[in-house]
């Protein structure tokens, strides 16, 4: 982890320090997106850059999520690196044909020849009383999409490191910030260096239970697996870091050794990611590991409310996390057991 | 305009994007194509006409309408004729059929399935040019479908704000699929919106290759210096249907019969011929050797061996 040249930064300064870093190394990388300029984008996250590197490379576009991330698709083609922001994720139904039926599909669709080289950045998830247009989280539509890889980095460290890949990457990256995660700090290494797309990460080790999740809930996971070690159960909490493609061998590990396995993810439940980490359990030889039927802790099947309370009814937490881990204990012994 | 010999390699270019669709419909009707097809008869002489003002380092996006566009812009039509058959050594390596026929490192940026699909491509083709200081341009191809299409309004904007330098040409070709252009819009002409986005929009007529290939200059022209994009319009006809499944309901046997009458080949034909360029005898032999060419193309096509199955598991990730 941190080398000796670390220090403590936000969330969001570490992805600003992997754009600055990508940016200073290769003048083919841009920024483009909704008022990332001098207003320094909706959360903060580009502040200072358009004074670095000028109104060229950092771009501040129109309200126009198809037009700017249709021409980043376009340069991507053309062999740039563009590093497109949404301001909030929900606003990617906007660039749907772009990202779905163009960006993810140029290559295959040309045999091979040509590729999409494009980061598009966009924060996601509930918490902040930002109502239903402004909280979902919609990653798993895009994890169903061959061509595209989602990223959802929980911690500065991760975040810095797998922007740095996703800007590397040859392939269309959709990169989930959390609009809760921006002030987290963390030591990370000034240097760059990269976090490898497609890895998970055992955060915490245990024996009891494996816990998978990513994003803002691997915290959620975190403060539970805390919460049940008082209780005399450790968990293995799994921050399976990118969604797509998924680390369905470092899961299927933990499961080996655990023998349960609850996913928590902050989307709705109905045919959300989670439900895939679970299916490639069940359906491969990890699923004789298994003594009880796995459990997912997700949102409620609703759009986000505006009210605290109600928001915080429908969206996982941590209380939520223990609660199932400690049924799913208390569950009746499987067949297998 | 062009120089003499050039003009009659046009006239070759045009017969034989003419004669590969005329084709492609021959094998469609045979039950000899799997899949579905777009055809450019009648629409040859804007693509022909527009792409022969290019120059060397310029690129253009393409349409579901795209095999014209990709003869003019010198794709070999053997590799297209292996594409539609779905082989191996197609230009998508049968992966992407008639609508995605690309040649990237060419230029030729793809056909594209969806209507207005690549308006958003080519503007970030013209931010690559703008950005590395090169002075190429891009040519938009699409339909006046795409026209009522959210990203035709976004792209014409940022290619404008930004004064990107790609020319937008829209083939006006009357039908949004059955949809006729005149229902489909409340403006005479597609062009008229360029006052929108501050830009020059120009019609010209379809049928004339020398009308679109100097308006096309022009455009090209501005867009290299820096003065940003054009919205040019070109009023021209599909003789075919839409695509294969077409019965043609929604329009009359005159109609087609009427713009038939100005078939833009035949015209640029008869221009040559009066220029001095071109014998009636001349254009026998033109017309066969296109046919020669397309026959020769579809029966190597044949002869190639199909793409592996398990190859259809490769190329989703670089």
């Amino acid at each position: 982890m941190p080398s000796s040249a670390s220090r403590e930064i936000t969330y969001r300064e570490a992805v600003r320090e992997a754009m600055v870093g990508a940016m200073r190394n290769d003048p083919e990388v841009f920024l483009m997106g909704e008022d990332v300029g001098v207003y320094g984008g909706a959360f903060g996250v580009s502040r200072g850059m358009v004074e670095e590197f000028g109104e060229d490379r950092v771009v501040d576009t129109p309200i126009s999520e198809a037009g700017y991330v249709g021409l980043c698709t376009g340069a991507a083609l053309m062999g740039m690196r563009p590093i497109a922001e949404l301001q909030f994720s929900d606003f990617i139904t906007h660039c749907m044909d772009q990202l779905v039926n163009q960006a993810a599909k140029i290559r295959y669709m040309f045999g091979g020849e040509g590729s999409v080289p494009m980061v598009v950045r966009t924060p996601g998830g509930a918490g902040t009383g930002a109502a239903a247009q402004h909280s979902q989280s919609l990653e798993a539509w895009f994890v169903h999409v061959p061509g595209l890889k989602v990223v959802m980095p929980s911690t500065p460290y991760d975040a810095k490191g797998l922007l740095l890949s996703a800007i590397d990457d040859q392939n269309t990256v959709l990169f989930y910030e959390h609009k809760l995660l921006y002030n987290r700090k963390e030591e990370v290494p000034d240097e760059p260096y990269r976090v490898p797309i497609g890895e998970a990460r055992v955060s915490r080790e245990g024996e009891d239970v494996t816990i998978a999740t990513a994003g803002l809930m691997h915290h959620y996971a975190l403060e539970a697996a805390d919460a049940l070690s008082g209780k005399g159960v450790e968990a293995e909490v799994v921050d399976l870091r990118t969604l797509s493609p998924m680390d369905h061998g470092s899961i299927a590990r933990s499961v080996e050794k655990t023998g349960r396995l609850v996913v928590v993810e902050e989307d709705v439940k109905t045919a959300g990611w989670g439900a895939e980490v679970i299916s490639r359990i069940v359906e491969g030889e990890s699923f004789y590991a298994l003594d009880r039927a796995p459990a997912r802790v997700a949102a409620a099947d609703v759009p986000i409310p505006y009210n605290r309370s109600l928001e915080t009814y429908i969206r996982p937490t941590p209380e939520k996390v223990v609660d199932a881990v400690q049924s799913l204990l208390d569950a009746r012994v499987g067949v297998y057991a | 305009m062009q120089d003499n010999g050039n003009r009659v390699e046009l006239l070759k270019k045009m017969l034989l994007s003419r004669t590969f669709d005329e084709k492609v419909n021959d094998l469609y009707a045979e039950g000899k194509v799997h899949g579905t097809a777009h055809f450019y008869v009648g629409q040859e002489s804007v693509a022909i006409g527009a792409i022969a003002a290019l120059r060397e380092g310029d690129v253009i996006t393409s349409t579901h309408r795209g095999h014209g566009h990709a003869i003019a812009f010198g794709l070999d039509v053997d590799r297209m004729a292996a594409e539609l058959l779905g082989q191996a050594t197609g230009y998508c390596h049968g992966k992407g059929g008639s609508m995605h026929i690309a040649d990237v490192r060419a230029g030729m940026l793809g056909a594209n399935g969806i209507v207005g699909g690549s308006m958003g491509i080519a503007c970030g083709a013209g931010w690559a040019f703008k950005h590395r200081g090169q002075d190429h341009a891009v040519l938009c191809f699409f339909g006046e479908g795409a026209a009522n299409e959210g990203i035709f309004h976004e792209s014409l904007n940022l290619a404008a704000i930004w004064k990107l330098p790609v020319v937008f040409l829209c083939e006006n070709n009357q039908y949004g699929m059955s949809m006729s252009v005149k229902k489909a819009t409340a403006v005479e002409n597609i062009s008229d919106r360029a006052t929108a986005y501050g830009m020059p929009g120009v019609t010209v007529s379809g049928a004339e290759l020398d009308e679109v290939h100097d308006a096309a200059a022009e455009a090209l022209e501005r867009a290299r210096a820096g003065e940003g994009p054009t919205l040019l319009e070109a009023i021209t006809y599909r003789y075919l249907g839409h695509s294969k499944s077409d019965a043609n309901l929604y329009r009359t046997r005159e109609e087609i019969a009427m713009w038939r009458k100005r078939d833009p080949i035949q015209r640029f034909a008869v221009k040559l011929e009066e220029e001095g360029l071109l014998k009636e005898e001349e254009w026998r032999t033109l017309e066969e050797q296109s046919k020669r060419r397309i026959e020769e193309a579809f029966e190597k096509a044949q002869n190639q061996p199909d793409p592996k199955p398990e190859s259809a598991l490769e190329d989703v990730y670089a």
